[in-house]
């Protein structure tokens, strides 16, 4: 299917969920957070789309004042089509419905996005820190992110001011 | 009985913690603890232009950098829409499929090791040697490049090169039987590997594995061919799948089958590229300023260990405003434990070296 059509099959299925964006690419769907978890269902199981592989979730910042976002690329293997999905989440309580269970990929990559921005992903059965210690406080990705000084008395190294590389 | 493998454990192929939790000698579950090797990639990159990040690319599966240079640069051309010469894309191709059969012996070489096979281990060393000792002579580094630029190469092919890269492959294909002999008619190696680890079809693509891993499960999906890039849409290849020869689909074997199968896929790719390695400038492309228009992408070629991705945006200004990098052994270290229940201890360590993860990569 190309994009104009799973487009067109999704806003069928769930005519409330999808947010205009002009801006958005052909591929690129942007969706409301609440019904996020049914959505995921269909675009797994609905025989005309059968996205098996879930490629890679991206959290993004938006900036001080925005809001965070959560990307999910998907891909076919049977029917070779992709589908990009954007879901916006209030900075100050960013919650959304895990997929881990229904791709298991999510598993790893939602606890990646929880550790770097501090989305919460309700559902998911294990999310703890991944790649950060566990007491590590802050969401380092976040574009406010303040590096900590130290660390159990280790010193943070500082990353340069932006006029040190001009 | 809870046990702890690594972080400082030979077999877990860098700094990785597993815990595992076990019955007796049987495994129940594992937990990995990753992030020792975390370096903030990702964090770094938004602080520094995108010149500057393929450096960084380099470091993150720091054995086969020139596929993560590629992977990059692939990314950001089809952003900034910028047409690669001709002869930049042949030498592309070189460098990537000789970092693959290097990249794959060193995984073969670790994991007969891992199961006890200590020979392969040294002998696919002395022909990885050979391959650095090519790359050393293009760009004058063996294991971290920043080969590949955006819109071209950092430096040309010196001009003995082709005869060289020849020579080596001529010396090197009858080796594979070699290795073959080694490993794959290896009563030992059969035995620890063969219905070990078995990986259904299902479950990998659902964790998202890729390449190799994915191949070795019989699933026919490679993104040279069916998601071409650069221009690996000419080339005659083979994709080897895993078929169950020895044991059943989808095992440590079959894992290994399709990495030393395709090896000689490599290898035919290598020898149609030097043949149709046209003459030429290698600059003409090369932007002066790096700066891509508004507006994402998100671009997965195949690495040795599978799909590797960038999801990158721009804002328009010379620094990635986010650039995410989804790497492959990420994806496969998360089904070790699925696959590995129920299995003894010691065929972890082969598991987990069937995977074939970079901890670099991993942990970013």
């Amino acid at each position: 299917m190309n994009p104009v059509e799973i487009k067109k099959l999704i806003s069928a299925e769930f005519p409330d969920a999808i947010v205009e964006n002009e801006s958005l690419q052909e591929y690129q769907i942007e969706l409301k957070p609440e019904s996020w978890l049914e959505i995921a269902k269909y675009l797994r199981t609905e025989p005309k789309l059968s996205f098996d592989q879930l490629e890679c979730i991206t959290g993004v910042d938006l900036g001080e004042d925005q809001v965070l976002q959560s990307r999910y690329n998907f891909h076919s293997l049977k029917l070779r089509h992709k589908l990009e999905i954007i879901i916006s989440l209030d900075r100050k309580k960013p919650k959304l419905a895990s997929i881990e269970q229904i791709w298991r990929l999510g598993d790893w990559f939602e606890r990646e996005i929880y550790d770097m921005y501090g989305i919460v992903f309700e559902g998911h059965r294990d999310l703890r820190r991944i790649l950060l210690p566990e007491d590590w406080e802050g969401w380092p990705l976040r574009k406010n992110y303040e590096t900590p000084e130290t660390y159990h008395g280790i010193v943070v190294p500082k990353i340069k001011a932006e006029s040190e590389w001009e | 009985m809870v046990l702890n493998i690594g972080p400082q454990h030979p077999s877990t192929h860098g700094v990785l913690r597993l815990k595992v939790r076990t019955d007796g000698e049987v495994v129940s579950e594992i937990t990995p603890y990753l992030g020792y090797l975390h370096r903030c990639f990702e964090k770094h990159c938004e602080n520094i232009t995108y010149e500057q990040v393929i450096p960084y690319t380099d470091r993150c599966d720091y054995i086969a950098s020139m596929n993560n240079n590629f992977g990059f640069v692939v990314a950001m051309e089809e952003l900034m829409e910028i047409k690669v010469p001709e002869r930049v894309e042949y030498i592309r191709v070189i460098m990537a499929e000789l970092n693959r059969i290097a990249s794959h012996l060193l995984a073969l070489g670790t994991f007969g090791l891992d199961v006890g096979a200590f020979t392969p281990f040294l002998y696919m060393f002395r022909d990885r040697e050979r391959i650095l000792d090519m790359f050393e002579m293009v760009c004058g580094a063996r294991l971290l490049y920043n080969y590949m630029w955006v819109g071209g190469l950092s430096h040309d092919i010196p001009s003995n090169f082709e005869q060289i890269c020849s020579g080596f492959l001529d010396y090197f294909e009858p080796k594979i039987l070699e290795y073959n002999e080694l490993l794959r008619d290896n009563k030992i190696f059969v035995e620890r590997t063969a219905d070990v680890g078995v990986m259904p079809a299902d479950v990998a693509v659902s964790y998202g594995v890729s390449g190799p891993n994915l191949r070795g499960s019989g699933v026919n999906w490679d993104v040279r061919r069916d998601e071409s890039y650069s221009i690996y849409d000419r080339f005659e290849f083979e994709i080897p799948l895993g078929q169950g020869q020895v044991g059943s689909l989808g095992d440590c074997w079959d894992r290994y089958w399709v990495r030393i199968s395709e090896i000689s896929e490599s290898i035919k790719i290598i020898r149609q590229a030097l043949k149709g390695l046209p003459a030429g400038d290698i600059g003409q492309a090369l932007p002066k300023k790096i700066r891509p228009p508004q507006g994402s992408i998100y671009r997965r070629t195949e690495s040795p260990r599978g799909d590797l991705g960038y999801y990158i945006i721009s804002d328009g200004k010379p620094k990635p405003f986010r650039l995410k990098m989804r790497s492959p052994a990420f994806a496969s270290l998360s089904v070790l434990d699925e696959i590995s229940r129920g299995w003894m201890i010691s065929d972890v360590i082969a598991i987990l070296g069937s995977l074939d993860i970079v901890l670099g990569e991993i942990d970013r």
